[in-house]
């Protein structure tokens, strides 16, 4: 492995974040201040409680969720578009580096960047409600998988991306829809039968549900399938981006 | 052997172009090979696949003994290239850019070094600038302080001067030219003739995805060593006495001045019954000049040769 070339990357990703580091951080900081004034505030006053759990404080795993799903993807879809874009990209392919080191520095920079914004909001949802976390290593672990396996499709997104418009569209189209049906503001429970089925089918019920178990302790779905859903999908991202990677598609011609 | 050797390389992209046929090229280390071609000749391709920018072709390519795709890591280590087009991120700072391609190439941080190039490169006065507040030229600049970062023993320049200004281009000729002293093999593409003339070792015309020849600059020059003679008249004349008219000279549209092409290397160049033929026909003759052809002369009887 070639560790210099993993670390100049991630550092080189960071670097850039740190320069528009305001703005990262006041963003998270302001919608979910949002959120809470009108999903806690408002709406949560007439809710009351969720299975035991105050709806302010229930919302806040899903909210972290949302942006975490939100800037790993987004994340991950720039830094590797970015190169893609301005032709920098040259370096990467002429440079003595595997597909799996180009990876880890692109992706693991723009998990730790998500991972960054899911702390700003989890710090400042604390302003606005009590929070108990009852099992904080499964807490951190979700968070970290669920960075790392969004900011992967990212990164896949931005190679397929020809410009700017493919890069916002599935997060635009596909993610944010799934990231709000997928139980970030309500329990599943409280769906008709039919749309409980129906939800079933939308990965993001099982991220959100697993983490919302490390929380509370109660989940929507068992915790074990929430650790195979998520696994399965990190799985998937990699042979695609491996793929990708041993035919050169739309990086090299 | 040389430090670069190419056997049969074939490219062939996916709308079925088939951009290189079958290039074989064996690179000294140490010297400066120009690679010369029109646009569209395949010297983009050449360099791009022996680099790993495009997937590659059939024919193995092998740089310091080693095949660019089997063991790409220690080919490409020892492989610094300089892209034809300015590809640098805008916000970064020269030296900060300078450093991740040092670190891209698995090299230990070494600012001493960094500090050398860009002095050499007359960028340390740059090296906290970001990179899009620099002009055209210091852009490049850039660019070939990034290729030197990991201290590379071969050299692509793809077009280093293209659509640089006169002044910067002989400026770049200039660092060419030094880092070749520092032992470093270089190799660029160039539609500029001129460029080859200037710095090159060795030619390599390429047209048409074919290597059509590799020679040492001078023996190209020498075996197409075509002269022009120029003769200055000290009296304007409006045609060509008869006896001169069929020895295939040419008048000047002022009529002061004749020219005729001889083959320098020949036996026989004629020019002494020519000047015999001159004073015969009672022309005054002023001053007299001899001029090589260039190579540009060269090139386009190639490529005519080439597609013939």
């Amino acid at each position: 492995m070639n560790w210099k070339a993993i670390w100049a990357i991630y550092t080189s990703e960071m670097m850039r974040f740190f320069r528009t580091l305001a703005q990262s951080f006041l963003s998270p900081v302001l919608s979910t201040s949002l959120y809470f004034i009108v999903f806690g505030a408002a709406i949560g006053s007439r809710i009351d409680q969720v299975e035991g759990v105050s709806y302010g404080a229930f919302i806040v795993p899903g909210l972290v969720m949302l942006s975490v799903i939100t800037q790993s993807i987004t994340n991950g879809a720039f830094g590797i578009y970015f190169p893609k874009f301005i032709g920098t990209i040259y370096e990467l392919l002429s440079a003595p580096v595997n597909f799996l080191e180009i990876v880890i520095g692109f992706v693991g920079a723009a998990a730790t960047k998500a991972l960054f914004i899911g702390a700003v909001i989890l710090g400042t949802s604390t302003f606005f409600v009590d929070l108990t976390v009852q099992h904080p290593v499964a807490m951190v672990a979700f968070l970290v998988l669920t960075c790392l396996s969004f900011a992967l499709l990212g990164f896949i997104i931005g190679i397929w991306a020809q410009n700017f418009e493919q890069l916002q569209l599935v997060p635009l189209l596909i993610v944010t829809p799934l990231v709000f049906l997928g139980g970030s503001f309500y329990s599943i429970s409280m769906l008709p039968p039919f749309w409980q089925t129906v939800t079933m089918f939308n990965p993001v019920v099982y991220l959100i549900s697993g983490f919302r178990w490390a929380f509370f302790g109660m989940a929507d779905v068992p915790v074990g399938f929430s650790l195979l859903a998520i696994g399965a999908f990190t799985a998937i991202c990699l042979a695609a981006v491996w793929w990708i990677f041993r035919t050169g598609w739309r990086i090299r011609s | 052997m040389g430090i670069v050797e190419i056997e049969n390389l074939r490219k062939t992209y996916a709308g079925g172009f088939e951009a290189l046929k079958g290039v074989s090229l064996s690179i000294e280390e140490g010297e400066i090979l120009a690679l010369l071609g029109p646009n569209g000749a395949g010297k983009t391709t050449l360099i791009s696949t022996i680099c790993g920018i495009t997937m590659p072709g059939d024919g193995t390519v092998r740089v310091g003994g080693h095949d660019v795709v089997r063991d790409f890591r220690e080919a490409r280590r020892m492989i610094g290239l300089v892209p034809q087009e300015i590809h640098l991120e805008p916000f970064t700072k020269v030296i900060d850019t300078v450093r991740f391609t040092r670190g891209l190439f698995g090299k230990p941080k070494d600012d001493a070094y960094i500090e050398k190039i860009l002095r050499q490169l007359s960028l340390w006065d740059k090296r906290d600038a970001r990179t899009r507040e620099l002009s055209g030229g210091m852009k490049r600049r850039v660019l070939i302080a990034k290729a030197l970062a990991h201290e590379p023993r071969v050299l692509f320049l793809d077009e280093p001067t293209a659509g640089v200004d006169v002044e910067l281009r002989k400026d770049m000729w200039g660092v060419v030219a030094e880092l070749k002293s520092s032992g470093v093999t270089i190799i660029l593409t160039t539609h500029y003739i001129e460029e080859a003339e200037a710095i090159a070792d060795r030619v390599g015309v390429i047209n048409g995805g074919e290597l059509l020849l590799v020679e040492g600059k001078d023996a190209l020059m020498k075996r197409f060593g075509q002269k022009d003679l120029h003769i200055e008249l000290t009296e304007p004349i409006e045609t060509l006495p008869a006896p001169l008219a069929d020895r295939g000279l040419r008048l000047s549209a002022d009529g002061r001045v004749l020219s005729y092409t001889f083959i320098s290397t020949g036996e026989r160049t004629g020019i002494t019954s020519l000047l015999n033929d001159i004073a015969e026909a009672g022309l005054v003759m002023r001053d007299m000049r001899t001029e090589e052809s260039s190579l540009e002369e060269i090139f386009v009887s190639l490529v005519k040769e080439g597609a013939a």
